[in-house]
């Protein structure tokens, strides 16, 4: 290697015409490329809330949303209504589904009210509620989607995840666990929320009991499973007041 | 005249065995242990080890000359990390799904030590397409004992492969299961992995002992 590389101003030089080389590239790709992101984002939440309510491509094993191009008209076709609780309000908003549920927890902690989507759909005659939760795995973020009837009995469920570990808790969003959820109850029958939880000791693998606020853990996942179990828990508790007043 | 001479060769064939990144220059365990809990994503980090190995050593080998040698490792790790950004954005903008199954992978793909050992080590020093070769050589290297790794860590743990249930199925009694059969739950955790490295290890140095270092 010549001398000529080792001298400071060279290194100085070079440093700074690299970062600035590599900053605009990185700032030209992520701007340019951006439109075509959101855009693939707000499909993408179109077929979890679709998935959710069981509109799906779903083969035996294997979990798979309604064809990107498809998911804008099923959306439009099966969610009737979306609403947006905020304190006692009830507003209609046909945007909230985009709703940043993140944001919304913030202001939750700020202790402003926080806006509340919630999403009503038919398919067959049947009435589906859609709610989004939002909440913590071992590495990073989870969420989800979870479909319930009147009485808060999950109808179905569709998980994901930013970075949980491959194979272990990145399994949330196999079927073999989101489909556990379904048919499980959230409320006891004196009205008391009690959320399902994902437990080591459910000791009912086939999931049978569908009363006993639990599912079977996945095993080597036990921090994203608590995240999820604490995510249905403090997420959708929040709705349980509108439930009631369905009742009335 | 053939497409690759005799120590071209070499650098392809030589990450595969006597000169595994993994068993003998102990590089890239970190992702090794992560990943591995079933063949899917071993295959995944494979790949995409490969496609960035291969790339960035050519980057790197062009750079050489003018790289500063007081800040090669930053350079370096610059180089890597915009690479698989703006690949990763480009997927996330055309290929979605893509790009989902690939996500978890990219933070690993860049702190992963056998890129930053292979262009520290090889293509600082080396010619572009020596580099490129390299790069395809040790990600190769890589890449089987990661693929030995979860193929035995999926059977198993989970008494499946690439998610078929190649030993019947656990809850409905079936298959092995049948005859008293269980998972190892072990298996699924990291440990598990170290140890059957350690054993791939053992097996290698057993059968060539020109491997084993003396003391």
């Amino acid at each position: 290697m010549s001398k000529r590389t080792d001298s400071n101003s060279y290194t100085i030089i070079f440093a700074v015409i690299m970062v600035l080389i590599v900053g605009s590239l990185l700032a030209f790709f992520a701007s340019s490329l951006k439109p075509n992101i959101d855009e693939n984002k707000r499909i993408e939440k179109q077929q979890n809330i679709l998935y959710a309510m069981g509109i799906n491509e779903n083969d035996e094993s294997s979990a798979n949303f309604v064809s990107t191009d498809k998911a804008g008209a099923d959306f439009k076709k099966y969610i009737k209504r979306q609403i947006v609780i905020q304190g006692d309000k009830i507003s209609e908003d046909e945007n909230a589904y985009l709703i940043d549920v993140k944001k919304q927890q913030a202001f939750a902690k700020e202790g402003k009210d926080r806006k509340l989507p919630l999403f009503i759909g038919e398919k067959d005659g049947v009435t589906f509620y859609v709610a989004p939760i939002l909440g913590k795995g071992l590495w990073d973020a989870i969420w989800g989607y979870v479909s319930l009837d009147e009485n808060m009995v999950v109808q179905g469920a569709y998980f994901d995840h930013k970075g949980e570990t491959p194979g272990l808790g990145a399994n949330i969003k196999q079927r073999f666990f989101m489909d556990d959820f379904i048919g499980e109850h959230l409320m006891t029958d004196a009205g008391v929320f009690k959320g399902v939880t994902v437990a080591k000791g459910n000791n009912d693998p086939k999931n049978e009991n569908k009363t006993d606020y639990e599912v079977d853990a996945i095993a080597g996942a036990t921090i994203t499973g608590d995240g999820v179990s604490a995510m249905m828990k403090s997420d959708l508790k929040l709705y349980v007041p509108y439930f009631n007043s369905l009742k009335k | 005249m053939a497409l690759l001479s005799k120590k071209d060769t070499a650098l392809l064939t030589d990450p595969l065995a006597d000169n595994n990144p993994i068993t003998i220059q102990v590089l890239g365990i970190c992702s090794a242990l992560a990943i591995t809990a079933e063949l899917k994503a071993s295959i995944v980090m494979a790949v995409s080890v490969m496609a960035v190995l291969a790339i960035g050593n050519v980057v790197i080998s062009l750079l050489r000359n003018v790289i500063p040698s007081k800040i090669r490792i930053i350079v370096q790790l610059i180089v890597v990390a915009a690479l698989v950004i703006i690949v990763d954005l480009v997927l996330k903008a055309f290929a979605y799904e893509l790009s989902k199954t690939l996500s978890v992978f990219v933070g690993l793909i860049i702190t992963n030590c056998i890129i930053m050992g292979r262009f520290e080590a090889f293509a600082l020093g080396n010619k572009p397409w020596r580099s490129f070769l390299d790069g395809i050589g040790n990600a190769a290297g890589y890449g089987l004992i990661l693929i030995i790794v979860g193929f035995f860590r999926e059977l198993l743990g989970s008494g499946t492969l690439l998610g078929f249930k190649v030993l019947g199925d656990p809850i409905e009694k079936t298959g092995l299961y049948a005859i008293g059969y269980e998972n190892n739950g072990f298996m699924l955790l990291s440990p598990m992995a170290l140890i059957v490295v350690g054993i791939i290890i053992w097996i290698q140095r057993s059968r060539n002992t020109s491997l084993i270092e003396e003391n």
